[in-house]
């Protein structure tokens, strides 16, 4: 039989299905409806039944669930059996997973398996309609570069896809598809070998960057850590999650998990505000995806003009608490 | 107790320079160096020697001759030998065709057959390819188990324990031996060069291995036994259609980037 179809791999987080996995879907569509095939979906883990509709709703033709207790945490030669048997035998012609932690361990080693090729962390992925080719685009060499990347011969054609980098598909409610629930066939020799003690959580309790629809962001421009206040200011009035350049993590003035770029957090959402900000290609690498974009810098030629949707050229210490001033002025004139 | 620790020579800074013109990447201006991972995952090793004495630890690099230079910078910073896959029918492989001499090379290392004494350790990612795919190939063609992103390792009997950096927080898992650990930079500080071990460096000689040295078939490294081909490489453009405003004292800039979001529900 050839290989046909795209199947994308589903990725769930203590028991509930992690959003990424609907971004997939999106993907999935649009490569599906190209190439004329069926789009499939698994998902891997213990009592996740229950988002097997939603994941048609969202896009896919079929939803696999493949259950049991041995997959409630990731484990990657556990799960590595366990895509490598759906994948025998669904023959898709292009499997795609996220880019996360999980899905850059797991297909690795599933790609090794069948000795196929994976393309890593793509931020484009397109069909090539001539050849029916997976035409992979991903950035490389700290962001310098883009490469597109194919898989003339090998099957399936696998890429990781980068978090954030699509967005998910509205849930439908009249979409109907097909639910196959799946036993794993539990192989003792790999379980043995890789156990999970225990999961710790992180502490912090704030929005992540990755989460937020509105981020304001601040670059060495602030010029101190007190400078850099008014950042969280304009934050705090925009309902917005903090985020930072590299240099401004390095000098302490906030997390790393703050940090946005290439060695930092990828973004994507709705605003993003750049205050200070150079926009060197390794910020652009974390925030260029960003729906709308807004910089203000002193500098009329500095790079984070040219993603930006709009740009004020100006000093920062005149134009954020001017802003942040209206907004406030605004919100007062509301409330009366 | 073998400890393999994979190297990867890479261009000694992420600014690599485009040609503009031709979309090919500059390679002469900067020096070559380890992969910075890569000396996170050399001092992991040496870490555990350090609790042991019964620990070999062995660089392997797979590259051009020129290579050989991170092999003798790993042994200056404390390695007891290095290995250096080098052969024409090397060159243009993707991760797959990367993956399978560098296997072959730890079990060849470990007198064979890689035992349930021994372990592999790599970077997480490389500063280049950066794909982080290598690590966990090599574990699936090894058939041993893997751990990526890990930022602590305790060694036991049969079996390692480590700590796995994830996005929400982080995970205690254990692995029987042998094992490949991707490292990344939170595990560790790098070492310095020492005095002995620059002299060890200058004394010892680095055996090169090729593609028969390996028993492999071409078919399986090297351009020919990558499953993938980089079609096009290209310097990233992102240009949107910018309104730009200047400061002055009007309060113009700020009224306008209010109407502004106002118009795209952004407020
Ligand atoms: C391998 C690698 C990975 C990297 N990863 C990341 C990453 O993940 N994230 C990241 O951000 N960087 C990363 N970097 C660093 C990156 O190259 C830059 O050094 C960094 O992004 C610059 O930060 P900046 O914009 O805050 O500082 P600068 O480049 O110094 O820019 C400061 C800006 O503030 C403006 N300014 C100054 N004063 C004022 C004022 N009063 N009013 C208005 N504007 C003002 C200036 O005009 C300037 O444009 C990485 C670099 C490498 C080599
Ligand atoms: C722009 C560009 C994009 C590419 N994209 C892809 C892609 O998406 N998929 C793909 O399969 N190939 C890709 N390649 C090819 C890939 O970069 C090479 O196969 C490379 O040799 C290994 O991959 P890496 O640099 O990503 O290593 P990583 O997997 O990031 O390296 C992880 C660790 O593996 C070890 N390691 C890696 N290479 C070696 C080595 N040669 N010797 C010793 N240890 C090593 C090191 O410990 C290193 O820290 C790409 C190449 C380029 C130039």
């Amino acid at each position: 039989m050839d290989y046909e179809g795209v199947l994308v791999i589903g990725e769930q987080r203590g028991g509930r299905v992690h959003s990424v996995t609907f971004e997939l879907l999106a993907r999935g569509r649009a490569l599906a409806d190209k190439l004329g095939v069926k789009l499939s979906c698994v998902i891997l883990g213990h009592g996740l039944q229950q988002y097997a509709q939603e994941i048609v709703q969202r896009g896919a033709d079929t939803a696999y669930v493949i259950d049991d207790p041995a997959l409630e945490w990731f484990l990657p030669r556990t799960y590595c059996n366990a895509v490598v048997e759906l994948i025998e035998e669904a023959k898709p012609e292009v499997v795609l997973a996220a880019a996360t932690t999980t899905g850059r361990t797991l297909m690795p080693l599933v790609a090794a398996r069948l000795m196929t090729g994976l393309t890593a962390d793509c931020t484009g992925l397109d069909i090539d309609e001539k050849e029916r080719l997976l035409l992979q685009t991903r950035p490389a060499i700290g962001g310098n570069v883009m490469a597109t990347i194919k898989t003339p011969v090998a099957r399936p054609q696998m890429a990781t896809v980068r978090p954030k980098s699509a967005r998910p598909l509205p849930a439908d409610p009249g979409r109907r598809g097909e639910v196959v629930v799946k036993a794993y066939k539990r192989e003792a020799a790999s379980s043995a070998s890789e156990k999970m003690l225990e999961f710790v959580a992180d502490a912090t309790q704030e929005v992540s960057v990755q989460d937020a629809e509105v981020i304001v962001a601040g670059g060495k421009g602030l010029k101190t850590r007190d400078g850099f206040k008014l950042v969280e200011d304009l934050a705090r009035e925009l309902g917005a999650a903090v985020g930072a350049t590299r240099d401004v993590v390095d000098l302490g003035w906030i997390g790393y998990s703050h940090q946005i770029g290439l060695s930092g957090k990828t973004v994507s959402p709705k605003l993003y505000v750049a205050i200070g900000i150079s926009g060197t290609i390794q910020h652009l690498a974390g925030m260029q995806t960003a729906e709308t974009i807004v910089a203000i810098n002193r500098d009329k030629d500095a790079q984070i003009f040219k993603v930006a949707d709009f740009g004020i050229v100006g000093d920062l210490f005149q134009v954020v608490p001017e802003i942040i001033e209206k907004l406030q002025r605004a919100k007062a004139h509301k409330a009366l | 107790m073998h400890i393999v620790v994979l190297m990867k020579q890479v261009p000694g800074t992420s600014n690599v320079k485009m040609d503009e013109n031709t979309g090919t990447m500059i390679r002469t201006e900067h020096e070559n160096v380890m992969n910075p991972l890569d000396e996170n995952a050399l001092e992991a090793a040496l870490e555990i020697r350090r609790l042991r004495d019964d620990v070999s630890v062995v660089g392997v690099s797979m590259g051009p001759p020129p290579a050989k230079r991170v092999l003798e910078e790993a042994i200056a910073m404390g390695a007891d030998s290095g290995v250096l896959l080098s052969d024409r029918g090397f060159s243009g492989s993707d991760t797959l065709a990367t993956a399978i001499p560098l296997a072959r090379a730890a079990q060849v290392i470990c007198g064979g057959r890689i035992g349930p004494d021994d372990l592999v350790l790599c970077g997480e990612r490389a500063t280049d390819g950066e794909t982080g795919q290598v690590g966990p190939m090599v574990s699936s063609f090894l058939g041993v188990p893997v751990a990526t992103y890990v930022r602590s390792i305790h060694v036991g009997d049969g079996y390692v324990d480590v700590e796995r950096v994830v996005e929400d927080g982080f995970e205690r898992l254990r692995l029987s031996l042998p094992a490949v650990l991707t490292v990344v930079k939170d595990i560790n500080q790098p070492g310095f060069p020492t005095l002995d071990g620059k002299i060890a460096a200058r004394s010892v000689k680095i055996p090169v291995l090729t593609l028969k040295d390996l028993g492999l078939s071409p078919d399986h490294t090297g351009l020919h036994g990558s499953p993938t081909r980089v079609v096009r490489v290209f310097r990233p453009k992102f240009s949107r259609d910018t309104v730009l405003y200047t400061q002055d004292n009007s309060g113009t800039a700020t009224d306008n980037l209010l109407k502004f979001l106002d118009s795209r529900g952004l407020r």
